[in-house]
């Protein structure tokens, strides 16, 4: 009988490389189809979105955690998702003296591995898919933030740096006897 | 040891997936003479036994067919209704087989959808605050479990009194909703689900579970 905790069918692992060149295959692809940067980041997001409402499922059902109480237990778990999916462990810091904010620091980035910018599409946001996930997996658990790129390594900055903001919490899309 | 089903209910309270893993048949037929000892009604245009209650025969039961052929409702295959047709003395003796009806998909649909504001009224009813909804329904016969997530989707489980590791199951299921419905790119949220892998999976899980708790009692 399998343990309770363990699963009985574990998380498969993959080659980093086949995901992110897979990802660069899809924004070279919207770059082509849509010529205009800002539509790219637009579409980037909102493809992030729809995959965010469903891996937050999955997080749920493969860690069990529980609900988040403050933004501080928001921004951890946010951490241990992108341990567990993307296997880098990014640092969370700056947090704003509301405790409402904060930033994730990307040492290393495996979706921008072997990528550089070309001139032409300066404005591009490379990885807005991930502020797409974020937000769309935080509304599913009645949380509403913004996040946004305040740095980029592809556009010369030492790190990415990822900015996370609480805007409030979604009282009526609670489920009954979880508020 | 059994589970009988597993019901799905969306945030919004719609049931989006239900799966019969054991049903247990009751039918039993039986040749009747002249007059009939048992006493039917008509009830939402099915024959129902109200009274007289003989070998294994229960009040509740419905009739199922007469001489081996299905009911169509309240009347026979040639359209006769089964009242006049029972009433005939030339007509007997017969055979009547009768049985616990299955739930229908629209009475499924009703159900979960009751189930719903229930789990609501109980969180609110709590002497405490911030208390979940029913995880827990008990009957004689058999046991609801509830699981509802973060998101707000339930899944429950009806299963025997004695079934055990409902709960385990219950996050299993969860997973398996999370790896075969959600990553199915075809799958759109909130509506039924039908998704082979999901399904199959399930069963397989479901098997496993039975003979699990068998071994471990």
């Amino acid at each position: 009988m399998a343990r309770p905790g363990v699963r009985a069918t574990d998380a498969k692992k993959i080659n980093s490389e086949l995901f992110t060149l897979t990802y660069g295959a899809l924004v070279s692809q919207l770059l082509k189809d849509y010529e205009n940067a800002e539509d790219v980041n637009r579409q980037l997001d909102r493809m992030g979105y729809n995959i965010g409402v469903r891996i937050i499922e999955d997080f749920l059902a493969r860690t069990s955690t529980a609900r988040c109480t403050d933004m501080r237990d928001t921004a951890e778990k946010i951490q241990s998702a992108f341990k567990m999916y993307l296997g880098v462990n990014p640092t969370v810091t700056s947090w704003s003296s509301a405790s409402d904010e904060f930033s994730l620091l990307f040492d290393q980035n495996p979706m921008t591995e072997f990528v550089e910018l070309p001139e032409s599409c300066l404005s591009l946001k490379y990885c807005n898919l991930f502020c797409g996930i974020i937000r769309g997996a935080c509304e599913m658990v009645q949380l509403e933030v913004t996040s946004w790129f305040v740095q980029d390594s592809l556009k010369g900055d030492p790190t990415t740096e990822l900015r996370v903001k609480f805007v409030k919490k979604l009282e009526d899309a609670m489920p009954a006897g979880e508020d | 040891m059994a589970i009988y089903s597993l019901y799905i209910l969306s945030k919004s309270g719609g049931l989006i997936y239900q799966y019969d893993h054991t049903s247990i048949k009751v039918e039993v037929e039986k040749t009747f003479s002249y007059p009939l000892d048992i006493q039917l009604t008509e009830q939402n245009k099915r024959i129902v036994v109200a009274y007289g209650q003989k070998d294994g025969i229960n009040v509740g039961h419905n009739l199922l067919a007469v001489n081996g052929t299905q009911l169509n409702g309240t009347s026979l295959e040639d359209g006769q209704e089964v009242m006049a047709f029972l009433a005939n003395e030339s007509n007997y003796p017969v055979s009547l087989k009768f049985g616990r009806p299955k739930l229908s998909t629209n009475e499924k649909i009703f159900l979960a959808s009751m189930f719903y504001p229930l789990y609501a009224i109980a969180s609110q009813l709590s002497p405490e605050l911030k208390s979940s909804g029913i995880e827990v329904l008990e009957a004689d016969t058999f046991k609801l479990h509830c699981f509802q997530t973060l998101t707000g989707i339930k899944f429950l489980i009806v299963a025997e009194p004695k079934q055990m590791n409902v709960e385990h199951l219950l996050r299993r299921v969860y997973e398996l909703y999370a790896d075969f419905a959600l990553k199915n790119p075809f799958y759109s949220l909130e509506m039924p689900i039908r998704c082979e892998q999901f399904e199959s999976n399930l069963q397989l899980l479901l098997e496993q579970q039975e003979k699990s708790g068998v071994n471990t009692v």
